[in-house]
């Protein structure tokens, strides 16, 4: 197996450094870095815009990502790709955009209880606001969604399923093709919103196996920049959508009295976008394919086992999350009984070891397990057994620095 | 075994054993803060005599740091005037505890604290 670690600088920077925070962001290939360097040495200026060959070197080169994108996650064209600012506004531009227009009182949203803040908060608001329902699949044996519980719900009201691919928290890879189906398969007719943030930078992602109304997902966990984001929905669809932001740009022409928008993807894509973030973005895209998403998947799914036997060794520790590698990214959300995850935090800090501890923007799954937070560390294709050695290693200290039983 | 330069005796024994842990009943202070970025939660309830401060209880969702903080500091306000606790500073809860706290832990150590400002 390749050594990833040493396409990523900040290991080198950082020699010492147990990375086990990917869930939240990942790390730059220098490539990425690379990237945007090359783009503000040499190709910057505003896009869309400039009659002169620098601006149309850069607008060709942030067109080329769009393609890019496009090819990653198996979508239909390029015009499917909308750039956001990362997931949080892309689910934001579907309740904004296309929700608030098109559904109504009484109609029900169904998410699952195992959500990020970012996909339960704008239905929420919609909910107050249009007086939608929203219902919570939730969770059954081996922290996976248990969709069957739906059967009692008027179907006939279910408008939208907006759900995510995989767990941030649990690392659980959702069936979505399957649930999609048990609901068309008892009457529902539905659009059906899919948060891939966690998933489409581990797994090989074909948005065209869930026939997904709606895509989103972040730039960042993938190895690119932050701050870019993508929307992903069909033409007719955009086309309809509200803009959740207006002026430059995503207008067709403006007069003192009104405007005329302009055709998707540009009409929901007001003002300058984060140009050398994008070509970032194209650049990260460039090197998961160098690797292979196959390739990463296999290497992943064999750390997760390793982990997974670790932890369940340890009688010292809780695991939150499938106990097998199908299905199930390299995420471990952990308890150690008698120690808060804060104070197993930065205990672990002290041995370079870098998780991430509380509710992880999960805080409805936290209530559903009763636990006020969890410890996780999630891994990505530079992460190593031996990573996971020094994570268990530092466990350890933390039971013996917290008087926690042993 | 010498003791560890965060997690100090004073600070387990009271995460271990949190002194004033509860709800008072018919308390006439009954007040909750969160910390957003981690979710930990502290409830405090009290009782004033007067211008005292004569009982005072705490619950909480959180780390050692915050449990101990907690705990420490209704043990020193419980039967203090109310204008002597106005004054308190959040210093004497930080020195308290003794430790060398980074940014994000000095927000769990003075959860409590702010609190108790609100009385």
């Amino acid at each position: 197996m390749k050594n990833y670690k040493a396409d990523f600088p900040i290991f080198a920077d950082h020699p010492d450094l147990v990375y086990l925070d990917s869930a939240a962001t990942a790390q730059k290939p220098q490539v990425v870095i690379d990237a945007v360097n090359r783009l503000y040495t040499h190709a910057n200026a505003n896009i869309h815009r400039g009659m002169y060959d620098l601006s149309q070197d850069a607008t060709d080169q942030f067109e080329a990502v769009r393609g890019k994108v496009a090819k990653f996650i198996g979508a239909a064209s390029p015009d499917e790709i909308v750039f956001t600012s990362g997931t949080t506004e892309s689910i934001n531009m579907i309740a904004y955009g296309w929700a608030r227009q098109n559904l109504k009182r009484g109609d029900i949203i169904v998410l699952t209880d195992m959500e990020h803040h970012a996909n339960i908060v704008p239905w929420q608001i919609l909910r107050s606001e249009i007086g939608v329902e929203l219902y919570f699949i939730p969770l059954g044996d081996d922290y996976r969604l248990d969709y069957r519980q739906a059967a009692g719900l008027d179907m006939s009201r279910v408008k939208l399923i907006t759900l995510t691919h995989a767990s941030n928290v649990l690392g659980t890879v959702n069936p979505i093709a399957e649930i999609a189906e048990y609901f068309k398969s008892n009457g529902a007719d539905f659009k059906l919103a899919v948060d891939i943030a966690q998933s489409v930078p581990h797994l090989p992602v074909n948005v065209q196996d869930w026939d997904a109304d709606f895509v989103s997902f972040s730039s960042h966990k993938m190895c690119g920049p932050s701050g870019v984001g993508v929307l992903q929905s069909k033409r007719d669809l955009l086309e309809k959508m509200t803009p959740l932001l207006s002026g430059g740009h995503m207008i067709d022409r403006v007069t003192r009295d009104s405007f005329t928008l302009a055709g998707a993807p540009d009409r929901l894509e007001p003002g300058t976008r984060n140009i050398e973030g994008t070509i970032g973005l194209g650049a990260a895209i460039d090197y998961l394919q160098g690797v292979g998403m196959e390739a990463l998947e296999k290497y992943e799914r064999s750390l997760t086992s390793y982990a997974l036997k670790k932890f369940q060794g340890n009688k010292n520790v809780r695991l939150f999350g499938p106990a097998t590698s199908h299905d199930r990214l390299a995420v471990f959300s952990f308890e150690i009984p008698g120690v808060h995850s804060h104070d197993a935090a930065d205990i672990l800090n002290r041995s370079h070891v870098a998780v991430r501890a509380g509710h992880h923007c999960a805080q409805p799954l936290m209530q559903c397990m009763g636990v006020a937070g969890t410890t996780r560390a999630s891994l990505y294709l530079y992460n190593t057994k031996a990573d996971i050695d020094a994570l268990f290693d530092s466990i350890s200290g933390v039971q013996q620095i917290m008087r926690a039983a042993k | 075994m010498t003791e560890d330069p965060l997690y100090r005796e004073i600070i387990l024994d009271h995460w271990q054993d949190p002194q004033n842990y509860g709800v008072l009943e018919d308390s006439d202070f009954d007040e909750g803060d969160s910390n957003p970025a981690c979710g930990d939660h502290i409830r405090m309830t009290g009782k004033v005599d007067g211008s005292v401060l004569s009982d005072i209880a705490f619950t909480a969702e959180g780390c050692a740091i915050c449990v101990a903080s907690a705990s420490l500091l209704t043990e020193r306000v419980k039967g203090m005037p109310l204008a002597d606790i106005k004054i308190l500073s959040k210093d004497w809860i930080l020195s308290e505890l003794g430790a060398s706290l980074s940014p994000s832990r000095i927000k769990c150590a003075l959860l409590a604290y702010y609190v108790l400002k609100r009385l």
